[in-house]
């Protein structure tokens, strides 16, 4: 038992994930107020250098290749043993769905408390507390993290990535990686999305439509503004289930996130989700006829208009600003 | 092919959701519980599945208001059996409790395949279904979306950021938490459900005991206060736009 | 043997093989088909009946909408009834010419004005078989596109011959000195003087040659008459006799099949609407005002008709098929619904009336295309976005999607407030519908509305959060079981307030209230639209203005409110009452053109469209010369033309305003 504050290193193909530095932002707070370590655990097979921007001050390195890409089984088998030996004070996984496959199987196997969707952790003098996010950003629920080890899964937006970057790599040390016979689960293939269509994280100017744009037909209305403006449309899960657009298009938690100049949301709720892709935005403009709409406390401007009613008019003056 | 779906109901976010006295729970006044979105795509890919390779499907869920509509709902889209979990699930429980219920009854149907939605947006405490998975000593495999099922072997889409797929198999038996089923979940006409109404049964399973332990435990639930406000452009439809098209003049972007 | 023997002998036997083909075809397609046919009526209300043989039939009113074919077919008609006695002449002329090869019919074949009139009627009948043959060859009108063209042009030209057979047979009897009141018959006694100079010999044969032509003619022309479009001759009367006499806004329930709802084999239509196929005389009428047709979608009522005539006959002519049984189960290869008739010929309807009120021979399209329907809704064929609305409706009450709380949020701001008719005995009690009371453009003509109440001094209130949407195109959707939900909340709430009568915003909710609920049926409350409720009160001096608005005007008639209501006149004095000028579009009152949104179309994605119906409609306004304001009494005409104007490119040219707005700013 010790006041250590683990983190499971999600990584995809590669590359470490932006919710990784998030945890080790979080972690670092954690642990000065317990005064323990920020272990970052690495599983993996030969990836010993994503280790080396994490702001940790040791990684536990667990390498197999059984272990190169993620599979649930091979995760919680292996987590579960170092977990329940080290017997750390709090153990961070990402709210993804890498995170979100282990930390409960876990939870239950070892008989440890868990608490998802936090948002943030705080140390009060020796009270550990975690605030949440639940019911689509819309309530917060704050509580103590019991002892006197948890697991906690990490959504984004509490911590910045940066906080958990560091110039210095840490001391990275293997560990034994149990043997890994009988697993249940196994990686055929990765199928990479359609390519060809328009990279969205490159455009600086991004139109999205969320469910308020109804129909296919409507989607039309955005490609037009989009077109005038020299932008591109993307779009919030809700459309993309639907077919109206493809998911090369979907911003969000699990689309892309985007880093453009102008973001403009149309019809669109700002769930937790969605609003996960664009908080790099410089600039993000909600139409909504909604004025409760949590997109609204996202964006620098809002209209409570409905967007259909305002989508000729724009794109007309847009034109005119440009043409005439 | 044996399947059974697990099902959960949620708050309705369409309401305005408000925190009770106490100021550690949900004031359930105007609160309407309705069949969480992603369980609604469990039903869907469990029909999908009947439909393809033939077997029996049965829908679990606690007895909440509103369950029994939603049960009959799934009968009338093609569930064979009905179990509503009756106990003490009023004042509302975690997820570690409600697994270990559904973990009961799941061994007792001994199915191939446990589908239930990826997470629910009311989980504290982690999702409902890698915690049954574990109870039940199944694997699990989460973000699901799309599943073929051949003899042992089933094999799953999952899904990652940036719309990444990773075709995986997993043995049966197996719990999957399901994304998206591979198509919408299907409308089903009120008469349908009115027949189901008539023809069908739930069955109820009694729980004694729920133990809710290894969820946290809540001081305090409060309303998000907004970092920031954006500040809304008033006026008609033709002045908001004219606005609009100055500010993106000053960011640059016209 | 004798000329006149072997003459009897040919006659007896060629009507013997005419009458019984012409008698096997009806009993197959009357008696056998019908009978598989589910059950209609109870027919009552013989007088009305009577009524309507007299109009429909006799005087062959709505003919006239299109006036000169209508009246081509008036003169066709009536001479066929009238010339009907010198077939039957004819007949048994040759029948009994072994004995008496002279015959004459007793009384009915010297009566002298019958006479007269049936030689003048010839001549009509030939006028108008030509002027119809010129219109069928060389104007060949766009309602003709999909009939079967040939049938008709054969047709006239049967009617052709059988008159010219006919005078020209007359004829040479007058010259020969056979007709005794032969002065009677002006006309044949002219065409008689062409063969005046010849021999009695070749008169004579003349005279035989027209006689068997005209036979011949006339019997081919029986054996002919069960198919296509002619078996109108014979089903129309029946047709017309039983006719539906409920309300227009009321749909008739839905039957149930081993707890199956809705027609999915043509079994399961009622032997009644299975007459309506064989009716359909592919005039084209009711294509030429459908909006959908217009539009460029697959649905003409007529072609429905014709389709759903073939169909039945096919059937038939295979072995008799249980009426329980499914449509899986009886022919895989040609299904009702889907092949025969697409799924999107079924969606394309607004239910607007339009056909049913168009069609001479009052045949009912929109009943097949709803029972149809409720078979889709209930196999799931239905697009996503309807289906989102039917679940927000099942789960809401509303199509929209927001809480039942949000309803009420318009009249936050109306002071003082409205009476809550849940609590309070109130005397009018408004039911506002779902787009005004949740659509974000319109709630200000929904306050509006309140003020103009309250300056009037009415003793109103609403339901608030107990109303639900009025269920009429839920049930026009196919949505049978969601209907009677929404019906039941919305009986449930009613039933527990205190109210004399019910004004609606909505047209389509005054529909639903007025003709389908059960309450109102019975008569128990009236129900007004806001517009006949208006009419009152400015009538009685309830409501005053104070200025005349000079603005000149056009009126859209609101199908729920127009052709299924009847009205038409509350809403045009009330726009006379403000002190604007009136000027009518081409087409208006029961010609008025649908919007599209009817028929749960605004829920449904919109498609391939040529023109829209609304965008069709403001062109039509816009042809009017001054006329800048155009004016609606329905909250979805407000949004669908306000987007028609825009996307027309009219924004400086009309405005569209609801009538309330026009006397909010007159009072």
């Amino acid at each position: 038992m010790n006041q250590d504050i683990y983190i499971v290193i999600e990584h995809l193909r590669g590359q470490v994930a932006d919710i990784s530095y998030v945890m080790l932002a979080a972690a670092r707070v954690l642990a000065q107020g317990t005064r323990g370590d920020v272990v970052a655990v690495l599983l993996g097979h030969n990836a010993q250098g994503l280790a080396n921007d994490l702001a940790a001050n040791r990684v536990l390195y667990l390498n197999h290749p059984m272990l190169a890409d993620f599979t649930s089984d091979a995760y919680q088998k292996v987590l579960a043993g170092l977990i329940g030996q080290a017997v750390p004070r709090a153990v961070l996984f990402g709210h993804t769905s890498v995170g979100m496959d282990v930390a409960s199987g876990i939870s239950a196997q070892l008989g440890l408390p868990l608490v998802s969707q936090c948002y943030s952790i705080r140390a009060e003098g020796d009270t550990l507390k975690f605030v949440s996010q639940i019911c689509g950003g819309k309530i917060m629920a704050e509580g103590d993290l019991p002892g006197p080890t948890v697991l906690i899964t990490v959504v984004p937006g509490g911590f910045k990535p940066d906080q958990g970057k560091s110039t210095q790599s840490p001391q990275v040390a293997p560990v034994p990686v149990p043997s890994l016979e009988g697993l249940r689960v196994s990686l055929k293939q990765y199928i990479e999305p359609e390519a060809g269509d328009i990279d969205i994280t490159r455009e600086p100017i991004l139109i999205a439509v969320g469910r308020g744009i109804q129909n296919q037909d409507n989607v039309e209305l955005a490609e037009e503004l989009a077109k005038a403006l020299g932008g591109v449309v993307c779009a919030s899960r809700p459309v993309v289930d639907q077919g109206w657009l493809p998911t090369t298009r979907l911003v969000g938690k699990s689309g892309k996130t985007v880093k453009p100049k102008a973001y403009l949301a149309l019809g669109i709720s700002g769930a937790p989700e969605h609003v996960e892709g664009i908080t790099d935005s410089e600039l993000v403009i909600a139409v909504n006829t909604d004025p409760a709409a949590p997109i609204f406390d996202v964006a620098k401007y809002g209209a409570e208009v409905d967007m259909f009613d305002l989508l000729p008019a724009l794109t007309e003056q847009v034109k005119q600003a440009k043409g005439g | 092919m044996n399947i059974v779906v697990l099902v959960k109901l949620v708050p309705d976010l369409i309401e305005e959701l408000t925190i009770d006295a106490r100021g550690v729970a949900l004031d359930t006044t105007w609160l309407r519980l309705i069949i969480n979105e992603f369980d609604d795509h469990a039903i869907e890919q469990g029909i999908l599945l009947k439909e393809r390779s033939g077997g029996q499907l049965t829908v679990v869920a606690p007895d909440v208001e509103g369950v029994d509509d939603v049960l009959y709902t799934a009968a009338a889209k093609g569930a064979d059996r009905l179990i509503k979990l009756v106990g003490d699930f009023e004042g509302g429980v975690n997820n570690h409790a409600l697994a270990r219920a559904f973990a009961v009854v799941v061994n007792e149907l001994q199915p191939n395949l446990v589908l239930t939605g990826v997470q629910a947006h009311d989980d504290l405490d982690g999702p409902v279904g890698p915690l049954l998975a574990e109870y039940l000593k199944m694997p699990y495999v989460g973000y699901v979306a799309g599943v073929t099922v051949s003899d042992i072997k089933t094999s799953l889409r999952k899904e990652y950021p940036g719309g990444l797929i990773a075709e995986m198999e997993v043995t049966l038996p197996a719990v999957l938490g399901i994304q998206a089923a591979e198509q919408p979940p299907r409308y089903v006409a009120v008469s349908k459900v009115r027949q189901a109404m008539k023809t069908s049964i739930i069955e109820e399973q009694p729980v004694p005991e729920l133990n809710p332990s290894g969820g946290p435990t809540v001081n305090r639930m409060f309303q998000p206060e907004a970092a920031g406000r954006a500040t809304m452009i008033e006026g008609d439809v033709e002045e908001i736009a004219t606005r609009l098209v100055e500010i993106l003049k000053e960011t640059g972007v016209l | 043997m004798s000329y006149d023997i072997l003459k009897s002998i040919i006659v007896l036997l060629a009507l013997l093989v005419a009458v019984g083909i012409f008698g096997w075809k009806v009993y197959q397609l009357l008696w056998v088909n019908l009978r598989r046919g589910q059950p209609s009526g109870p027919f009552n209300q013989w007088g009305e009946r009577i009524k309507g043989l007299i109009v429909f039939v006799g005087a062959q009113l709505r003919l006239f909408r299109f006036l000169m074919p209508g009246t081509a077919h008036f003169f066709i008609f009536w001479g066929f009834m009238l010339l009907s006695l010198t077939i039957l002449q004819t007949i048994i002329e040759g029948l009994v010419s072994f004995a008496n090869p002279h015959f004459v019919l007793p009384l009915i074949g010297h009566f002298k004005p019958l006479a007269l009139l049936q030689d003048l009627f010839t001549l009509f009948v030939t006028i108008a078989v030509l002027y119809d043959m010129y219109v069928r060859l060389l104007v060949d009108p766009d309602r003709y596109k999909g009939s079967h063209k040939g049938q008709g042009t054969m047709v006239l030209m049967f009617i052709f011959t059988i008159m010219i057979s006919l005078v020209v047979m007359n004829g040479v009897r007058i010259n020969l000195g056979e007709d005794p009141i032969h002065a009677w018959r002006p006309i044949s006694t002219i065409v008689g003087k062409i063969f005046d100079g010849l021999d009695e010999r070749t008169q004579r044969v003349i005279e035989e040659s027209a006689y068997w032509i005209h036979l011949g003619v006339v019997l081919v022309f029986l054996t002919e008459l069960p198919e296509g479009k002619h078996f109108h001759v014979v089903t129309s009367i029946p047709a017309v006799f039983l006719r539906n006499l409920e309300p227009r806004g009321w749909l008739p329930a839905a039957p149930e099949f081993d707890g199956e709802v809705g027609v999915s084999t043509v079994e399961r239509f009622r032997w009644r609407q299975m007459l309506d196929f064989y009716t359909c005389t592919e005039c084209g009428r009711c294509q030429e005002v459908c909006p959908a047709y217009a539009s460029g979608q697959p649905l003409s009522p007529k072609m429905l008709m014709m389709d759903l005539r073939d169909h039945l006959k096919e059937r038939g002519a295979a072995r008799a098929i249980p009426p329980s049984a499914s449509a899986a189960q009886t022919n895989p290869a040609k299904s009702l619904v889907g092949d025969v008739i697409t799924d999107q010929v079924l969606w394309a309807c607004t239910t607007c009336y339009a056909c049913d009120q168009e069609c001479p021979l009052v045949i009912e399209h929109i009943t097949p295309i709803v029972d149809m329907r409720r078979y889709l809704v209930i196999e799931g064929r239905i697009d996503t976005e309807l289906q989102d609305a039917l679940a927000n409706l099942g789960r809401y009450g509303n199509s929209f999607g927001q809480s039942e709380r949000m309803r009420v949020k318009w009249a936050q701001t109306i002071q003082p407030k409205i009476k809550d008719a849940r609590k309070e005995a109130v005397e009018y009690l408004w039911f506002v519908g779902d787009y005004a009371s949740y659509n974000a453009s319109l709630t200000d003509i929904t306050r509006k509305t309140a003020e103009i109440f309250q300056k009037a001094g009415l003793d109103f209130g609403i339901l608030y959060d107990s109303e639900r949407n009025s269920g009429n195109d839920v049930r026009r959707v196919g949505e049978e079981g969601l209907f009677e939900m929404l019906v039941e909340k919305n009986v449930d709430a009613l039933s527990k307030c205190s109210y004399q009568k019910i004004v609606t915003t909505d047209p389509h909710s005054y529909n639903a209230l007025k003709n389908e609920y059960p309450t109102n049926r019975n008569g128990h409350h009236q129900v007004l639209h806001y517009t006949e409720l208006l009419d009152q009160l400015i009538a009685s001096g309830q409501v005053k203005f104070s200025r005349k608005l000079e603005y000149k005007v056009t009126y859209h008639d609101p199908c729920y409110l127009g052709r299924y209501n009847n009205v038409y006149d509350a809403p045009r004095r009330v726009i006379e009452a403000t002190g604007c000028e009136l000027v009518e579009m081409p087409r208006h009152r029961d010609r008025a053109f649908c919007c599209g949104a009817g028929g749960g179309r605004i829920w449904m994605a919109e498609g391939e469209i040529k023109e829209r119906p609304s965008e069709s409609r403001i062109r039509e306004a816009v042809e009017l010369d001054d006329v800048t304001t155009f004016v609606v009494t329905c909250p979805k005409d407000v949004t669908m033309y306000r987007d028609a104007v825009k996307t027309t490119g009219n924004e400086e040219r009309l405005a569209v305003k609801d009538l309330i707005e026009l006397v909010h700013a007159a009072l």
